[in-house]
């Protein structure tokens, strides 16, 4: 009779052990996320939590921010131009990639999937010292190839996964009916890898929107980041309106998370 | 074939021009004493492996990246293990909860930080009131901070491979484990993790890679007295403009970096055909 129970016992005491620890961890996932939000709703001058009383009056305050606006529009501009590049460059190979299994090509995916593993802030200095070599100066394009670098893997697995899911049969049957490959790509292909592609260049826009390693060493005043320039503003003089930007990045970046989930499954392709 | 392998080109191309080219610019540098380049030397690393502070920062930075992996398996775990049995529903709930950090702009999740784990922050006014301390807990600016908030930032990256595999594994195979008599603990221990095993593995050299080298963390919870290599790195460059030896830093950096994910992946590949057999 005591077997029974001891299992029922045992049984409640893993449960209770792992729900404790998983609880724990959830409320530090959602805590930084929670007093941001809270902390750039506040009335008063300090960071002080909680909040004395409500007040949007430092997000009007970011309406006369320039030099912060400025940093956003840099970073909106450098993310968009990268999320393209990464996207093309990154499902284009990702398609040689899958019908691929020359060694050559495992070779090849696995130098592009590279930069999420080696230290990125090793990969800014070196592009630095190259561009340097080279005689250029910082500028708006090369930040974007740096970031693009960084940015490739995102795009590649999500796609290369989806492509995994496409069933072969489908693009025969397509062939056989006497579709070209690229009508083939166009009709069948194309949609049925759709939300990987779109799950991969919505997590490419976000690295690159929140890069700081690459910036860090390819951007100059004229190109001031918008993650380097909060940095910076907490080093030195931790005012409310950074708050008020972060609030207003974390709520951006809610809505859009929405919308990818919405519209490319996001919390499936990120498995 | 031929047509299709050539899609692979632009980005190679990119790669080789603006990856490749970079690191290996970064190599020759290394091996210099000057920008210019004249002369080659081993005087960087010979500098390095010679003087006791330098390396002891590499040390405490590979160590730092262990103490953050091992935190956020201990808890990242539970969170997978939640999710794995949790209804379709819920289980996009939590999965979006858990990937909340990693988009969230990593400037902004350390700031918070700042905000919970400062003097008079939230954590410290919780644990003054509950009566466990008489003074603020010193947590900014400490190890201890940053191995937490290390943790984490980095926890979506051990909870997604884990779920992986969780999702996949039989639940006939536990259900067999008890129907045989062994415990919920047991079954655990002998069959669901050393199955889980590849799931932990990837989510440990996504974990560390990340925490190593996450630069904005270490920096804004560590303060200016906790050095490890990514500001080593970046003081090298930019402050002391002694860009040879930064170089030589940034390679004896990749390559430790490289040489601990390569044996947890070793690790992996082996633990795959073991679970497989």
């Amino acid at each position: 009779m005591a077997g029974p129970r001891r299992i029922r016992w045992e049984a409640l005491s893993l449960k209770f052990v792992f729900g404790l620890l998983a609880a724990i961890a959830l409320l530090f996932l959602v805590l930084p996320t929670a007093v941001v939000l809270l902390t750039s709703l506040t009335s008063s001058q300090s960071l002080r939590f909680p909040p004395p009383g409500f007040s949007l009056r430092w997000y009007v305050a970011l309406l006369d921010a320039d030099q912060m606006q400025r940093a956003g529009l840099n970073s909106l501009i450098v993310a968009f131009w990268t999320t393209l590049l990464s996207t093309i460059c990154g499902t284009a190979a990702a398609l040689a990639i899958a019908r691929s299994r020359s060694p050559m090509m495992r070779a090849a995916d696995l130098l592009f999937m590279s930069p999420l593993l080696l230290p990125a802030l090793s990969f800014g200095f070196a592009a630095l010292i190259f561009i340097n070599r080279l005689g250029l100066s910082p500028s708006i394009p090369l930040l974007v190839l740096g970031h693009a670098i960084v940015c490739v893997p995102f795009v590649l697995r999500t796609t290369l996964a989806s492509l995994s899911q496409l069933d072969a049969s489908l693009l025969e049957a397509s062939e056989s009916l006497g579709a070209d490959r690229l009508t083939t790509f166009r009709r069948i292909t194309l949609p049925l890898i759709g939300p990987g592609i779109g799950a991969g260049a919505f997590l490419a826009f976000m690295a690159s929107f929140d890069n700081v390693p690459v910036s860090l060493f390819l951007a100059d005043e004229r190109t001031e980041m918008l993650p380097i320039h909060l940095w910076q503003q907490i080093e030195t003089n931790l005012d409310v309106r950074t708050a008020a930007a972060s609030g207003a990045i974390v709520i951006a970046t809610l809505i859009l998370m929405l919308l990818a989930e919405r519209f490319a499954g996001l919390t499936r392709r990120m498995r | 074939m031929e047509a299709d392998s050539r899609l692979v080109l632009p980005l190679a191309a990119l790669f080789t021009a603006f990856f490749v080219a970079p690191l290996v610019v970064l190599l020759l540098l290394s091996l210099h004493g000057d920008i210019a380049m004249r002369g080659w030397t081993l005087g960087n690393y010979v500098k390095f492996f010679s003087d006791p502070f330098s390396y002891s920062i590499l040390i405490d930075t590979l160590l730092l990246g262990v103490k953050a992996t091992l935190v956020c398996l201990l808890f990242g775990y539970p969170v997978a293990w939640l999710c794995a049995r949790a209804g379709a529903r819920w289980q996009s709930v939590l999965v979006f909860l858990v990937i909340l950090p990693i988009l969230t702009s990593v400037v902004v999740r350390t700031f918070s930080w700042i905000v919970i784990l400062g003097r008079q922050g939230l954590l410290n006014q919780i644990v003054m009131g509950l009566g466990l301390s008489n003074e603020p807990l010193r947590l900014l600016y400490t190890e201890i901070g940053v191995v937490m908030v290390l943790a984490q930032v980095q926890m979506p990256l051990m909870v997604l491979p884990i779920l992986t595999v969780l999702s996949k594994l039989d639940p006939n195979l536990g259900d067999a484990s008890r129907v045989l008599g062994a415990g919920e603990w047991r079954t655990f221990f002998r069959i669901t993790l050393p199955l889980s095993m590849p799931g932990i593995i990837a989510g440990c050299i996504l974990t560390y890679a990340a925490s190593v080298t996450a630069f904005v963390t270490q920096t804004l919870i560590g303060g200016a007295r906790l050095i490890y290599m990514p500001l080593d790195i970046y003081q090298q460059a930019v402050g002391a403009n002694n860009w040879p030896f930064a170089a030589a830093l940034s390679i004896i950096f990749m390559v430790t970096v490289m040489i601990v994910v390569g044996v947890l992946g070793a690790i992996g590949r082996r633990s795959e055909i073991h679970g497989r057999a």
